[in-house]
């Protein structure tokens, strides 16, 4: 009778610890207001401090949305300048510690968003806000800010194309 | 109406797979039948007999026993070497049918859609489509299939069997319509979220009219004419749809989702999912995500006024 209770209560623990991961494909709104409360590449601030608003990527670690973010990456050629798995080329290497303007997930938001200086596009009035949260989870695997649970070990692509014979700019992640 | 069914071959192919489940399918009813009745014949003769027949028994009753063991151990091994002949025989005769191709088309699976692109030497006789495919009877079409993320699978039953749609590996696979029709087709891979909403079609014309579909389909969007045509482009063009996707003739060259040039031209919305109608087509536009949850197009939100015009717009893409 013990053992039985003992077992029960072990079998709802495991089971308790069983969830899915969660995709919820309908989040417009989630993250419609960001747009609104940008953060600051500056600390100076005219008049006196005012606080920085804290924004926190709703694709944190999660998986689908890195995957995601890795096949717009492709589509939307990022590799054309930023280099297949963000290596560098014409802009800067996104695979590295080093972010010109900051790599908090809000900031790289703002970068795709509101485009930088010297080539850098500004994509926010053509891609949807979730699509931009998906290539910033991707953007920060590439650094391996990303928990190793969520990333892709490898990526099929790294085989030739059976089309041209060629490997695709599109690769895993480190 | 489109027809699904392997019982109704359209091409040689498919009926030659037609006619080889129907071998098996004869052969496996004459066995079940002889196994049966003979079951069901000592059943009821046990019955009938006195209780001590069913001791042990007699020396040549035992003999003839062995012997009718025997007679159907071979009986069956027979039957097996029957059909597995004339599996080889199938599997070789479709594996060598179409080696010189008329036709060569490249299939993209998608999750979840197809990507069609019809080849040709002269480059400007390339053609991209999606989700339906369209082929001139009595002409052997090869396709080439890959994927561009997970395992999908090729099945349109009326012509031919089921391949696999492998990323970084290109498998190939020849059909051949007999007669017009449209064929129903389906991913038969299980792909994710929406695989029961991977809907292909196969729609097989006269070369005639295949080839007047060709050249038409080959012409870039056609110019908005009036003012709300021209308002439905721009909206097209401004908001994130031009991202995702190709109108021909315009500076929309997104390659993430189909090619819309030519989408009105075309039975379905969303791979099957929904029949295209300018109701349906609201109702995608508007909302991707509650008609078939989960794919990559978002659900953008579009301005009242520019929905109308933009929706207008894409049903002026014949």
């Amino acid at each position: 009778m013990r053992f039985a209770a003992l077992g029960t209560i072990i079998a709802l623990v495991f089971v308790a610890s069983c969830q899915r991961e969660q995709r919820n494909p309908r989040v417009v709104a989630a993250s419609a207001s960001v747009m609104t409360q940008l953060p600051r590449e500056s600390e100076l601030v005219p008049g006196g401090s005012v606080p920085q608003p804290r924004i926190s990527s709703p694709d944190n670690g999660n998986a689908y949305d890195i995957n995601q973010g890795q096949t717009l990456f492709t589509a939307y050629n990022c590799a054309g300048c930023h280099g297949g798995e963000g290596g560098g080329g014409i802009g800067p290497a996104l695979n590295d510690a080093n972010w010109i303007y900051g790599g908090e997930p809000a900031q790289i938001f703002d970068s795709i968003v509101r485009g930088r200086p010297n080539g850098m596009p500004a994509w926010g009035a053509r891609i949807p806000k979730d699509k931009i949260w998906a290539l910033v989870a991707y953007v920060r695997s590439l650094s391996g800010q990303q928990p190793k649970s969520a990333t892709a070990a490898r990526s099929d692509d790294i085989e030739p194309d059976p089309h041209t014979g060629t490997t695709k700019a599109r690769g895993s992640t480190p | 109406m489109s027809v699904h069914s392997a019982f109704a071959p359209a091409g040689a192919q498919a009926a030659r797979i037609y006619e080889h489940w129907l071998l098996y399918w004869y052969v496996a009813l004459a066995v079940y039948v002889i196994v049966g009745g003979a079951f069901l014949y000592l059943l009821i003769r046990s019955w009938r007999s006195r209780p001590e027949s069913i001791a042990e028994p007699t020396q040549p009753v035992q003999h003839r026993m062995a012997k009718y063991v025997g007679a159907s151990s071979v009986a069956t091994a027979l039957i097996l070497i029957l059909l597995l002949v004339s599996a080889a025989i199938t599997g070789h005769d479709l594996a060598s049918y179409g080696q010189k191709p008329n036709l060569q088309i490249n299939v993209i699976g998608h999750q979840w859609w197809w990507e069609v692109q019809y080849q040709n030497d002269d480059p400007s006789m390339t053609l991209m489509t999606a989700n339906e495919i369209h082929i001139p009877t009595g002409q052997k079409v090869l396709l080439n299939l890959t994927s561009s993320d997970v395992i999908h699978s090729f099945w349109v039953p009326s012509l031919n069997g089921k391949r696999d749609l492998i990323p970084s590996h290109q498998n190939t696979l020849t059909i051949e319509a007999d007669r017009p029709g449209v064929y129903r087709g389906q991913c038969a891979e299980f792909c994710g979220l929406q695989h029961a909403h991977m809907i292909l079609y196969v729609i097989a014309e006269p070369p005639s009219k295949f080839s007047a579909w060709m050249r038409h389909q080959l012409q870039p969007a056609p110019e908005p004419v009036d003012a709300k045509l021209r308002h439905g482009r721009d909206v097209f063009l401004n908001e994130p749809c031009v991202t995702c996707h190709t109108v021909r003739g315009t500076t929309a060259l997104g390659t993430v989702g189909p090619d819309l040039t030519h989408i009105a031209d075309r039975q379905t919305i969303g791979a099957g999912t929904l029949p295209n109608t300018p109701g349906h087509l609201s109702g995608w536009v508007t909302d991707p995500q509650r008609a078939k949850p989960g794919i990559l197009m978002p659900t953008i939100p579009i301005a009242p006024n520019d929905v109308q015009p933009l929706l207008v717009y894409l049903e002026s893409l014949r």
